[in-house]
């Protein structure tokens, strides 16, 4: 459980690999949380924290991996699935937002976004082939 | 007793790989994956199936490198700031992949790309609606995410 006293034993091209996507993902990152600050429509703020959810964790775990992977001499890898999760996981979130803002837009007739497009009721292809 | 012996075998391997592989967390593990996949079973899902697995590897790298290009162009916009004007909207592109599991992996490809937001897929006119954040020829990104992904996916998938 001291991994971290012994980050001075990490020799050098480790060091600067870590250092490296670790400034990388978070740079990154910061950028992302900056621009969705900054960026002035919903549609357009939705676009900026996946940085973050893309190379933002996965320069971070890339390095975890090196830095973990090196001190203890044995493969660590489980980080993946922190990457995995979050890329899988992203969309949900996403689009439950993205689609409450179409529909509230659109229920208050606001201009910028597509019309909706005619979804015949019952008819819906999910609910058909699940019906079985 | 294993409706789903892959997802089974992936929770185990998952379980062991957090925990660590000793006997108690095998055991522990194994309690766990037989009744999520009953959990899942219960569920009924449509059993996805991929008859061209081995092209994922290839869709994989594809998506990796377009998700570094498109960190690079998103974060180019947002560090230029408000000095260089980005046009951004939404854009429909016709699809013709039906399988659901085809859609919700084109989803998430376009979703974790930066730049692009996968909003709503309409199953009757079979069109997606995506909002483009550096969006110069509607028709360059139609052929994008048709040529590119959907292509391949349907060849994986069908």
């Amino acid at each position: 459980m001291s991994t971290i006293e012994h980050a001075g034993d990490l020799p050098d091209w480790a060091a600067l690999a870590v250092s490296f996507f670790l400034v990388i993902g978070a740079g990154l990152t910061l950028i992302g949380t900056i621009g969705f600050v900054r960026l002035p429509t919903f549609y357009e703020r939705i676009h900026a924290p996946t940085l973050g959810t893309s190379w933002g964790t996965g320069g971070i775990v890339m390095a975890s991996m090196i830095f973990f992977t090196v001190l203890s001499t044995r493969p660590v890898v489980h980080e993946i699935l922190i990457g995995i999760f979050v890329t899988v996981t992203t969309p949900v979130t996403l689009m439950l937002l993205a689609r409450a803002t179409l529909h509230r837009d659109r229920a208050e007739g606001n201009p910028g976004v597509p019309a909706e497009e005619p979804v015949e009721a019952g008819n819906r292809e999910g609910a058909a082939t699940r019906a079985d | 007793m294993l409706p789903y012996p892959l997802l089974s075998a992936s929770l185990l391997l998952m379980w062991l790989a957090l925990n660590g592989f000793t006997l108690g967390h095998l055991i522990l593990g194994s309690i766990v994956a037989v009744f999520a996949s009953w959990g899942m079973a219960s569920l009924r899902p449509v059993k996805p199936r991929m008859p061209k697995w081995y092209l994922l590897p290839k869709l994989v790298a594809i998506v990796l490198y377009d998700i570094v290009r498109s960190n690079i162009a998103v974060a180019s916009i947002l560090v230029a700031g408000r000095g260089r004007r980005f046009r951004s909207g939404f854009i429909t592109v016709p699809l013709d992949l039906q399988n659901p599991t085809a859609l919700a992996v084109l989803a998430v490809v376009v979703t974790s790309t930066p730049g692009t937001a996968w909003l709503e897929y309409n199953s009757l006119s079979r069109t997606v609606l995506i909002h483009v954040l550096d969006l110069v020829d509607e028709a360059e990104w139609q052929t994008l995410i048709k040529g590119r992904y959907e292509a391949l996916l349907m060849e994986i998938f069908e």
